[in-house]
Formats: structure tokens, sequence, C-alpha cells
């Protein structure tokens, strides 16, 4: 037991550590798709020191709310990032780790985020904040699905036992994988706010969504959120690994296989950044009315999977 | 032997014409390629009365019996007068510029390949040729019904090809599904879709997947014999067309059609043991003639008003199937040689009067019968042989069919008496002033070729009066093999 | 799982088959279409030669050839071609919106899966549980059809339904006879002639290739 809870602050504070360097790596990435010469990998890590270091400077009429929420959001970023195996399935947290108690902490930190971005009544904070919620509307139900197909295979859906069933039982193709696969990809852009749904770099009032929620923030709460967003990058990707490339977290009880497991965390890290600035280098933004479409699919796509799964996998 | 001389003279001759088709003389090689198609045709009648039905070519690609070897006959037969009717008729929507050279060598070339596609469709033992077959004749007919290359025909065109396209690939399914049934018992390989093997297991075939696949097989072949509600394609195809094609579409293709269906339905009824696809039959065909009939009245259009009429006889065919027993099916072979003749002399006269008026709405055309008697009589007969008065054969078989439901069928009398009888004021109310009405236009001078009009008609009248015995011994063949 | 890999293969083939399907049904531009068409091609192409491989059926690799050449190569090039001459190639909007259009496409997979459900357990062959994709693949390219107004979409969703159905032979019944899957080819090819000729018919005729033009012809 005492294992599982070192294991459990061990893999929280690695992935709070990491996981602006998986941002640093992806906005590298992405810069030499575009052309451009990539800013330092450590570059999220001076932004968040100098943000830091700065005097925060609060709207008069900001309520204690707005305060409170950048710290409401970090948490449940770090915890969600806690619970999903990132390298080791036995962990303090374990029996928690239910993958629809994980979208409740996700929907939970966007409450407080468009609480927030309400709060001080400026134009652009309620609209970023309508247009995330239309956005999280439509993606919640969607990464249900995904989960589901998952659940639904190895009977459970806690992500521990998901991740048993998928790594370390007798290897088999899930067909309706492929489809919860894509379905997430998709959704995972909505949720992180990256093209095609939204752009991370851009301030421009049409199209921004999620920058237009904390144009109010400075200093530290503007670091704790810039965080919690590289948090929440991170905790996708280590879903989406948990998922669908599970192989490589340490079973149970298996110490053994622990550096190995760090090892091809780093490796799948790596390669899923990459992937994902060489599928935004590729996308277009979509026009905000298209979006509704584009979480339509995933949704579709994640009964699809599930209907596969009926009927070929029984 | 001669199937293969059959099945190779048109399909020589269409790509014969394909080659040389822009030569002066290519109507009459078109006539005369369908002039031998006939000759074999009767050739292999007399074989088969003589002989019987028999399998022939390599693992038993080819089977005739009485029901095809009628059916090829037939097509056979009106192809050949249909070719002697087109060549006028061709030559003069050549003058008036609506024909080129090229688009006549098309013409000929696909005619003749269609005919083949036809016999193929017939003659073949093999439900997936049938198929193949059935879809190659939509293709050769496609290029036919936009020949005018006007707006509405290539939107006829285009609706045939892709409606048909679509039935015509649930047929393919059915007969996968069919294929899927039979390997089951007869192993996999090409046999396994021969019909005569088929016909030989047909108890043994598993009923649920035969149900499932007639249902396609119907709906798919329903489509292309015009069955309500898939009949949309066929009043464009016919109106848009060039005349001769709506000659043989209605008289000939639909009849291939039906035939697929059924051959299908004979395998699907033993298999079954139940009525199920006769009740299928009877009430599409009996959706069929009550919709048509009630369309009919809609019509402007002399053309589409005898599509629609079409349609409402192959419903009254395939109703007449779908009671089966050999009475019924007795009438319904004598009703698809009446109307296949009677149609398309009808298409004949009619085609010669729109051509004379310059128009196809009815009432453009006026006077028939004092501008041209010749035509003006070909269509009044033709029309009261369709519409059922004796002593024209039409009224032998429609009143056998109804005798038959009344005896059988009861509750599908009255349906059947009120469409026929809508469908009879409808259609003579609207004719009757295309010939007798008044009109200023001068008598035309020259006359129409109309021999094969009067040679259909006659054939139609003679058969009302009296079928001569080996001709009625031959139908009740056929009728006892569709499970009578 | 007890199946073998090989299967497994297929099955994940099958399902590629039918994401294709959906995304063929959402995509706007006609190219991207005859892009995926020529993938829907190449995968069903693939799955044959697959199942032929691990079940020996040899005439099965007759017909993932002949499913090569002409819905991956040949078909595709002659669209791309024909797209290129006519000068076609915008963004089309479906006649039904996108979503309404997958959302119908989810309950007709539904009703092609129950539907195959009884005739798949009939089945002997080794990947029977497919034939439902089959059935989805037919009955979507079928939606899309009845879905796009123009000639080109229009025709290949004929063709998407050409591939449906070849699916659903092999799944049921490893393949239709040769001479039979011959034929079909032969008409498949005479098929794309035809409407090669007719679109320039049309385009002549209309000064456009969209079907809308055509509402001259017809009843009420």
């Amino acid at each position: 037991m005492s294992i599982g809870i070192l294991l459990q602050i061990a893999q929280t504070l690695a992935a709070i550590l990491l996981a602006p360097l998986l941002m640093g790596w992806v906005n590298q990435c992405r810069a030499w798709l575009q052309g451009r010469s990539a800013p330092p990998l450590m570059q999220p890590y001076r932004v968040l020191k100098k943000l830091f270091h700065k005097d925060v400077a609060i709207a008069h009429n900001a309520s204690p709310l707005f305060r409170f929420a950048p710290y409401m959001i970090f948490s449940c970023m770090a915890l969600a990032a806690g619970i999903v195996p990132t390298i080791a399935n036995d962990l303090a947290f374990s029996p928690a780790a239910d993958v629809i108690a994980l979208v409740g902490v996700f929907a939970l930190a966007r409450i407080f985020q468009a609480l927030a971005a309400m709060d001080i009544g400026t134009a652009f904070g309620s609209l970023g904040a309508r247009r995330e919620m239309l956005v999280s509307f439509l993606a919640e139900p969607a990464l249900l699905m995904v989960v589901f197909t998952a659940s639904l295979i190895s009977q459970s859906t806690e992500l521990p036992i998901i991740v048993e069933t998928l790594a370390h039982r007798e290897f088999a193709i899930y067909p309706s994988m492929a489809f919860a696969a894509v379905a997430f990809w998709m959704i995972s852009t909505a949720e992180n706010a990256r093209i095609p749904v939204d752009n991370p770099t851009t301030h421009l009032e049409l199209t921004m969504i999620h920058e237009a929620m904390i144009l109010e923030y400075s200093a530290r709460h503007l670091a704790l959120i810039e965080w919690a967003v590289a948090l929440k990058l991170f905790t996708y990707s280590a879903l989406g690994i948990a998922l669908f490339v599970p192989w490589g977290i340490a079973p149970r009880g298996d110490l053994a296989a622990l550096p190995l497991a760090v090892l091809a965390l780093l490796a799948k890290m790596i390669a899923g950044g990459a992937t994902l600035s060489l599928l935004e280098a590729t996308a277009a933004k979509l026009r905000l009315f298209r979006v509704p479409e584009f979480l339509g699919t995933a949704f579709l796509l994640g009964v699809l999977g599930m209907l596969i799964h009926f009927l070929l996998e029984v | 032997m001669e199937i293969y001389w059959v099945l190779g003279i048109p399909l020589t001759g269409g790509l014969f014409l394909a080659l040389w088709g822009s030569r002066r003389n290519a109507p009459e090689i078109n006539a005369l390629f369908s002039f031998l198609t006939l000759i074999a045709a009767a050739v292999l009648t007399a074989r088969i009365i003589d002989q019987g039905p028999m399998v022939v070519g390599g693992e038993g690609w080819f089977f005739i019996d009485s029901f095809n070897v009628f059916l090829v006959t037939l097509t056979a037969f009106v192809s050949l007068t249909t070719a002697l009717f087109s060549r006028p008729y061709m030559r003069i929507e050549k003058e008036h510029g609506r024909l080129n050279d090229k688009r006549l060598r098309l013409y000929h070339s696909s005619y003749q390949v269609f005919i083949g596609m036809m016999v193929l469709a017939l003659t073949t033992n093999n439900m997936g040729i049938l198929w193949v077959s059935m879809e190659g004749a939509t293709l050769a007919t496609v290029l036919l019904v936009s020949l005018y290359r006007t707006p509405a025909s290539l939107e006829a065109a285009w609706k045939y090809f892709i409606l048909c396209g679509v039935g015509i690939a649930q047929a393919l399914f059915g007969t996968i599904l069919l294929y899927f049934a039979a390997e089951k018992v007869l192993g996999s390989g090409g046999t396994a879709l021969l019909w005569t093997h088929l016909n030989g297991v047909k108890e043994q075939l598993e009923p649920t997947v035969l149900q499932l696949a007639f249902v396609f097989l119907l709906v798919g072949y329903g489509t292309k014999v015009g069955l309500a509600p898939l009949h949309n394609w066929l009043p464009d195809a016919h109106a848009e067309g060039p005349t001769p094609v709506s000659a043989v579409l209605s008289g000939l293709l639909l009849n291939v059609a039906l035939y697929a269906v059924m051959r299908s339905k004979v395998l699907v009824d033993g298999a079954l043991g139940n009525d199920m696809a006769g009740n299928l039959m009877m009430g599409f065909g009996l959706l069929s003639v009550v919709v048509a009939a009630f369309l009919i009245k809609r019509q402007t259009d002399v053309k589409r008003m005898f599509a629609y009429s079409s349609i409402e006889h192959m419903g009254l065919i395939t109703f007449a199937f779908g009671m089966g027993g050999p009475v019924a099916s007795f009438a319904g072979l004598l009703h698809m040689t009446m109307h296949s003749l009677t149609k398309s002399a009808i298409f004949f006269a009619v085609g010669h009067a729109t051509q004379k008026a310059g128009t196809q709405v009815m009432d453009g055309i006026r006077g028939l019968i004092k501008t041209n008697p010749t035509i003006g009589w070909g269509l009044m007969l033709g029309t009261v042989a369709i519409l059922g008065v004796p002593p024209f054969g039409v009224f032998a078989s429609e009143f056998l069919i109804i005798t038959t439901a009344m005896h059988e069928h009861p509750w599908a009398t009255p349906f059947l008496l009120l469409a026929l009888g809508v469908a009879f004021a409808a259609i003579f109310g609207k004719v009757q002033p295309m010939v007798f009405g008044e009109t200023e236009l001068p008598r035309l001078p020259h006359m129409p070729a109309l021999a094969p009009v009067f040679v259909h008609l006659g054939l139609v009248l003679m058969l009302g009066l009296f079928i001569p015995p080996y001709l009625a011994m031959w139908y009740r063949q056929a009728a006892a093999l569709l499970g009578g | 799982m007890s199946l073998t890999y090989h299967l497994q293969v297929i099955n994940l083939l099958a399902a590629l088959l039918l994401l294709i399907s959906f995304a063929m049904l959402s995509q706007r531009r006609i190219v991207g279409l005859i892009t995926l068409f020529a993938w829907q091609g190449a995968a069903l192409s693939t799955s044959t030669a697959l199942v032929a491989w691990s079940t020996n059926q040899h005439h099965l690799y007759y017909s993932a050839g002949l499913t090569l050449a002409l819905k991956v190569i040949a078909m595709p090039w002659f669209f791309y071609r024909l797209v290129k001459k006519l000068d076609v190639d915008h963004d089309v909007e479906p006649m039904i919106n996108i979503p309404t259009t997958m959302l119908i496409g989810i309950v007709l997979v539904i009703f092609a899966f129950n539907l195959a459900l009884p005739i798949s357990q009939m089945s002997g062959t080794v990947m029977r549980s497919t034939l439902g994709i089959a059935m989805a693949c037919v009955l979507l390219a079928f939606l899309m059809m009845i879905t796009r107004s123009k000639a080109i979409p229009q025709v290949i969703g004929f063709m998407a339904m050409e591939n449906g159905l070849f699916f659903a032979a092999t799944s049921a019944t490893y393949g239709m006879p040769l001479v039979v899957e011959m034929g079909v080819a032969l008409d498949v090819m005479v098929a794309l002639f035809v409407l090669g000729i007719m679109s320039f018919q049309i385009r002549e005729s209309f000064d456009s290739m969209d079907l809308k033009h055509m509402e001259k012809l017809k009843e009420l």
C-alpha cells in the first residue's frame, strides 16, 4: 500500500512538472513544421517563472470567485493527471480512477473557468464562456462514448482495469477502438483548445474561445491557468495513451517494469506531441458554426465504435 | 446449337453496326440482323416444341424451356417489327434535324446489343449472369433514352440509369443471398447459381435466407418491371426516348425483368412452401394497377400516358403470376404476349402521329382520321385493343385474370375493376379527340409505313378469336413450369 | 478473443470500410470524395486478398486484383480527370445538412446490423460477422446518393454501393462465382463509360453538373 502512495505522489509530481515540457515540445514541433525558428524547449517554464514574479492586477468589481478559480482549476487538473495511469497501474487513487469521474473532474474545472470569465462582466469573457460551454456541451457526451467503448471491452469503467485488459491480456485488435481513437482525437482538439476547433495562439476576437476567457487574468493567476492548460494536454495525452497504446505501463505489483514504463511514456509523449503538431499543421481552423458538426461527428464515431464492438467483438 | 445463333446474331450485329453503322443502309442491316435473330429463334422454338426443355453449353450455361423460348420468340419478333418501323421513322427524324449519322450509328448498335442482352437474360441458366445481362440491357438503353440530347431526355436518361442502377443493386444483393443459401446445399463454385441445379434442390434451401433474398430480388427486378412505387423512371424514359426505344422498352424489357422475378419465385416457392412470394407479387401488382390507372388521368403527353398504361398492364401480369395456378399463369403469359404486341403497335402509331404533329402533347394532336387515316385507325384500333375491348386478345387475357381473381381472391376484384374502368375512361377520353377531333390541317401527302402496326394488331385480334392448339399447349406447358 | 490475427485485421479493415463510408457521407468536396473512394477500394481489395490468403480461396485473389485495378486505380483516375475537365471541384452543400445525414446514417447502421444478424449466424465463413458492416456500407452509399444533387457524387455513391455489395458477397460466401464477378466488373466498367459520356452531355446542355436543374420531369 505504501508503494502505491509513493507511486501516486511520484506520478502526480512528474505530471505537474513535465506538463509544460510537453507543451514546449508541441510548440517546438509546430514551429518546425511551419518553417519558423522554434522557441526553446524550456520556454513554457520561463513564461511561468516570469508570471509568478509579477504583481497581480485585478479588476475592481472582481468577486472572490475570480481569485479562487485558478487554484480550483489547477487542482482539478492535477487530480486528473494523478488518476490517469501513466507509468504504473498500482496507484493509491486507483479505486477512484473511474473514467466517468474523470470526465466530471474536467467538467468541474470548466465550470469554474466559465464562471470566472463571466465574473468581471466584460464582453470578451462572457463571449468566451458561452463558446466554451457550447463546445464542451458537445464534446463531453462524445468523450463518454469513447470511454464507454473501452469500458465495454474491459467490462469496467475503471481506468486501471481498462489498461490491464488492453495491455496485459492476450493481444487483440479491436476495430471499435479505431473509431474511438479518431473520435478521441477530435474531442481532444476541442477540449484542449487546439486547431481545428480553437487556436491557442490567436487573440482575434472572432475566433478565440479559450483565450477570451482568460484575458482578465494576470501574474500568478495566469500562470496557474497556463500551467493547468499544459496539465490538461498532458492528461489527455496520458488518457489517449492509456486507452489506445497502453503497452508499457507497469502492471500491478511489478516494480521492475517501472524504468521501462518511464522510458515508454517518454517515447510515447514525444511521438504523441509530434503527431498532434503534425495534425495541427495540416488542418485548417474551422469556422465556429462548423464546430458542432465536427463534434457531432466525433459523437457518432463513438457510437459507431460501440456498435462495431457489439457486431464484431462479442 | 441454335441458342448460340440466337445470342450471336444480335451481338455480332451490335459490333458490326458500331463499326460500319454510319453507312446509308444501316437501318436495313439492323432489320436484317433482327430478321436473322427471329429465324434462329423460330428454329430454336421448333426444336424445344419437338424435344422438350434442354440444357446446353459447358456445365449447363444455358437452359431453354417452354417459358423462356416463348419469350425469346416474342422478343425476336417485336425487335424485327420495331426495326422495320424505325427505318422510315428515324429517317424522318434525321430530316427534321433531331438526329445525325453519329447518333444513328449509336442507336443501331445499341439496339442490337440491347436485344442480345435480353436474349442472354432469357436463356442463361445462371442467376448471376441473369443479373449481369439485365444490367447490360439497362446500360445499352441509357444512351438511347438520351439520344436527342435535349435537357429533358438527359434528365430522363439519368433518372433511368440511377434508379434502375440502385434497383438492380438490390437484385444483386438478392442474388448474393441466393448464392449464400445455394452454397450450403450445392457447394461453392460456378454451378451453385445454375437455375436447373437450384430447382432440383429448392426444398432444401434455407427458407429465411430465401425469403429475404426474394424481397431484394423482387424490389430489384421489380424496379425494372416498373412496379409501383418504384416506377418513377419508366414514364420519363418512355416519353423522352425515341419512339422505337419506347416500343422495345415497353414491349420487351419489362417482360424480361418480370421473367427474372418469375425464375426467382419458382425457387422461393419451393423452398418456403407457402404463398409469401405470390402474395408479395400480388400486392405490388395490384398497387401498380391502381396507381397507374389514376395517374393516367392526369397525363397530357401521349407517350407518358401509354407508359403509365404499361405500368398498369405489367401490374396486372404480376398480379396474375402472383395468384399462381394454371389458369392465372396461363392468363399472365397470354397477357404478356398481348401487351407486348399491342403496346409496341400503339407506340408505332403514336410515333408517327407525334412526328407529324411535331408535339407529344395530346392537345396539339387532333383529327388524325382526317389528316392521315392510316395513323388514325392504327392508333384507334390499338387503343381499343389495349383497353380490353373484345374481340381483341387483351380482352381474353384480362377476362381470365379477373375471373380467376374473383374466384380465388374476391377482395382484389373491386380494385382491379375500378382501376381498369378508370384507365379505360381516361385513355379513351383522351385518344378519341386525337383521332376524331376537328382539325384545320390538310391531309398529309405521303403514306406512313405502318405495316408493323397492323401486323401486330392482326395477331392480337387473331389470338383473341382463336388460339391455335399447339400455341395453347405451349402456353399450358409454360404455365405448368411456373408452378401450375 | 479467440480470433486469429489475420481475421482481426480483416475485421479492422471492415471497420475501416464503414469509417470511410461515413467520411464520404460528410465530405463536401468532390476531390476529397474521390480520394476516399479510392481508399475504400484499397481497404476492400486488401481485405479480400487477406481472406483469400487465410482461407485458400484462390479465386478471391482475382477479385482482389480486379478491385485494385478498377476501384483503386482506374476509377479514381477517371473521376479526377472528369472533375478536372469539367472544372466542378467546389464545396458542395448536400441537400440535407451533414449532422442530420450522419444521424440517419447511424440509424441505418443499426438497422443493417440487425438485419444481417440472423443471416450471419447461418453463414460458415470466418468473416461472417462483417456482413452487417457490408450491408451498412450499402445503405450508407444509398443515403449518399439520395442526399447529393450533383452528378459525380451520385455516381461515386453508386460505385461505393457496389463496393458494399462486393464486400457482402465476400463476407457471406467468399465471393460469387468467378464468371459472375467478371460479368459484374464488366458491367461496372460499361456503366462508368456510359456515365462519363453522360456527364459531358449534361454539362453541355445544362451548363452545370447540378442535377437540381433536372426537375422538369415529374408528376404532380
